[in-house]
């Protein structure tokens, strides 16, 4: 069932658009905005609400890759493992954090704190290299930063 | 020197508001345009401009334009669409613009509506763009508020409501036809051309589709004029160029210049060279998609017909530098997995041929690779070439592998030799 405030969230999309189908991409981000990640029920309850197929709004979900149909943790680390970043060191990066964290990518921690992935160029290439951690940007990364900006998460 | 773009934008202060912008005459184009100029002088004056596409094809824009017939069949409606998903390894100019200044792309955006007579436009936003929503969504709102966006803009009867759109991931989305799909709420898979979006775009209806650095340009060319605007460049393209360099260099960055500057000045003058201990060994000049340019380069000017004579494309103009510290085939098989994983899978040339040739290059990096191989990597570069594919991912996605051979071929045979990557510790084995 998607809550009043989804519902409300995903009509106020709806009217940007000719006809709802269209905003099968913002209905499924508020969701997954509200609770982490897309599960099949919110599929199927996302598809009746704008007129769809499960099916349909499945192969939309699977498409984007920033919508998440496995559960993610707390906090999702987005760590950019594109050219300039990867002249600049990001492997080392990587290390270090799926050293501290014990998992790699696409894996999350056994407390739920964190979930680790990779990410294609993230526009910052002068300040490589760079991550994301939920909507926050870091960049300039060094070995010494990264347990700074991880504590900031919980 | 005038520095039209980025003259408002300093990034250690938030972006001038509605009120500070007009006041510095930035929407000075838009009163032009809609008070004094039909919308067939815009057309012209952007034609004559020979504004030619910022966002890497160089597509003339006002040609673009002027392609939207004048009245729209269906719903009537006619939109225009800000292309603001840069996504391409090493691009980064549009972020600039968008956060340093987002009023600039708004006023860019109210006039090239006018001109195809729009009634609804679009910013496609990359989803990661978190910072350039927030300033996006505080410009929009005040832009309404101050009528120049809503019902009958200052007076003229003309109403146009713009929305912001954020993605939710994938590359593919910046190219037009994809990003029209995703903008309908569908898979972001291209499709066929033609028709051609100016004839039927978004929900099937005329529709412009802008990269953001040229939408940002419209507003200071209809108030400047395109004589102002030709004398900008140094060749004959106009205008300035927003270019950026990352890699080892001393000064990675961004700076608008004369479009036409040489790369060395570019290399040399503003990135301040490469780092103590790096050697330049090639260029990638405008994004991940785009051909090698090497030392003996350097005197290109870079402007689109300067960096296409050298044999690759000037593209956005955000260009990545290729030490010799870096293995060039651990660096193009960077760029190729990010082509494979971001291919759509419509189309079977680019959806099985680019892991297959991620896979190859995986070969020579673990001492697997055979000397044939060489031979199925050019072959890879002509099956996967312009015309054998349904849009251009794979295609630019060979780019940098069949320039890569051309100019890197002895590093890739003493992989084959030395049964392994000669560079160690460089790379993402880990994916």
């Amino acid at each position: 069932m998607l809550t009043n405030a989804e519902k409300e969230e995903i009509h106020k999309e709806i009217t940007l658009y000719p006809y709802a189908q269209a905003a099968c991409i913002d209905a499924l981000k508020i969701v997954q905005q509200h609770r982490g990640w897309i599960s099949d029920e919110a599929v199927g309850d996302i598809a009746s609400e704008l007129g769809m197929s499960p099916e349909e709004v499945d192969s939309i979900a699977t498409f984007y890759t920033r919508i998440y149909r496995k559960p993610t943790g707390r906090n999702v680390i987005l760590i950019c493992d594109s050219v300039s970043c990867m002249v600049m060191g990001y492997e080392s990066v990587y290390k270090q954090i799926s050293e501290k964290l014990s998992i790699g990518l696409g894996q999350t921690t056994p407390d739920g704190r964190f979930t680790l992935l990779p990410i294609s160029c993230l526009g910052d290439c002068d300040h490589a290299p760079a991550l994301m951690i939920n909507d926050d940007l870091y960049h300039d990364l060094s070995l010494t930063s990264i347990d700074d900006i991880l504590q900031k998460y919980q | 020197m005038e520095y039209p773009l980025t003259r408002y934008i300093d990034p250690e202060r938030p972006p001038l508001d509605f009120k500070e912008y007009e006041k510095a005459g930035g929407y000075n184009g838009v009163y032009k345009a809609l008070k004094e100029m039909s919308p067939d002088d815009i057309i012209s004056r952007v034609k004559n401009s020979n504004l030619l596409g910022r966002g890497g094809a160089g597509f003339p824009t006002g040609l673009k334009w002027s392609l939207v017939p004048k009245a729209a069949g269906g719903s009537g409606i006619k939109y225009v669409v800000a292309n603001a998903d840069e996504m391409e390894p090493g691009a980064f100019k549009d972020r600039y613009l968008l956060e340093g200044n987002p009023h600039q792309l708004i006023a860019g955006m109210i006039i090239a509506s006018f001109s195809i007579q729009a009634q609804k436009a679009y910013i496609f936003l990359r989803w990661a763009y978190k910072k350039a929503e927030r300033e996006l969504r505080k410009a929009i709102s005040e832009a309404y508020q101050a009528g120049v966006l809503g019902n009958n803009i200052l007076g003229t009867g003309y109403n146009l409501d713009l929305y912001l759109h954020t993605s939710a991931g994938r590359y593919i989305c910046g190219e037009e036809t994809a990003l029209i799909n995703a903008l309908e709420g569908k898979r972001g898979i291209p499709r066929s051309k033609p028709p051609f979006p100016s004839a039927s775009g978004l929900f099937g209806q005329p529709t412009v589709i802008n990269n953001v650095e040229t939408l940002c340009w419209i507003p200071h060319i209809i108030e400047k004029g395109t004589d102002w605007f030709k004398n900008l460049s140094i060749t004959g393209e106009g205008g300035t160029k927003i270019y950026g360099v990352s890699g080892r260099v001393k000064k990675p960055g961004l700076w608008e210049l004369p479009m036409g500057i040489t790369l060395r000045e570019i290399l040399n003058d503003y990135a301040g060279g490469m780092q103590e201990g790096y050697k330049l060994r090639g260029i990638i000049p405008g994004g991940g998609s785009t051909d090698f340019m090497t030392g003996e380069h350097l005197d290109a000017p870079m402007d689109f017909a300067g960096v296409k004579a050298t044999g690759s494309r000037l593209g956005t103009g955000t260009m990545i530098i290729l030490d010799d510290r870096t293995c060039p085939v651990a660096f193009i098989k960077n760029l190729i997995r990010f082509f494979s994983a971001e291919s759509c899978g419509w189309c079977t040339p680019c959806r099985e041929g680019l892991p297959w040739t991620d896979k190859l290059l995986q070969s020579f990096e673990e001492g697997r690779a055979k000397p044939d191989y060489m031979n199925i990597l050019t072959f890879q570069t002509k099956y996967m070439g312009p015309g054998n594919t349904f849009c251009a991912h794979a295609p630019g996605a060979m780019e940098p592998l069949q320039s890569g051979l051309k100019y890197f071929g002895d590093d890739f045979m003493r992989h084959i030799n030395e049964k392994g990557c000669p560079w160690r510790n460089h790379e993402n084995t880990h994916r």
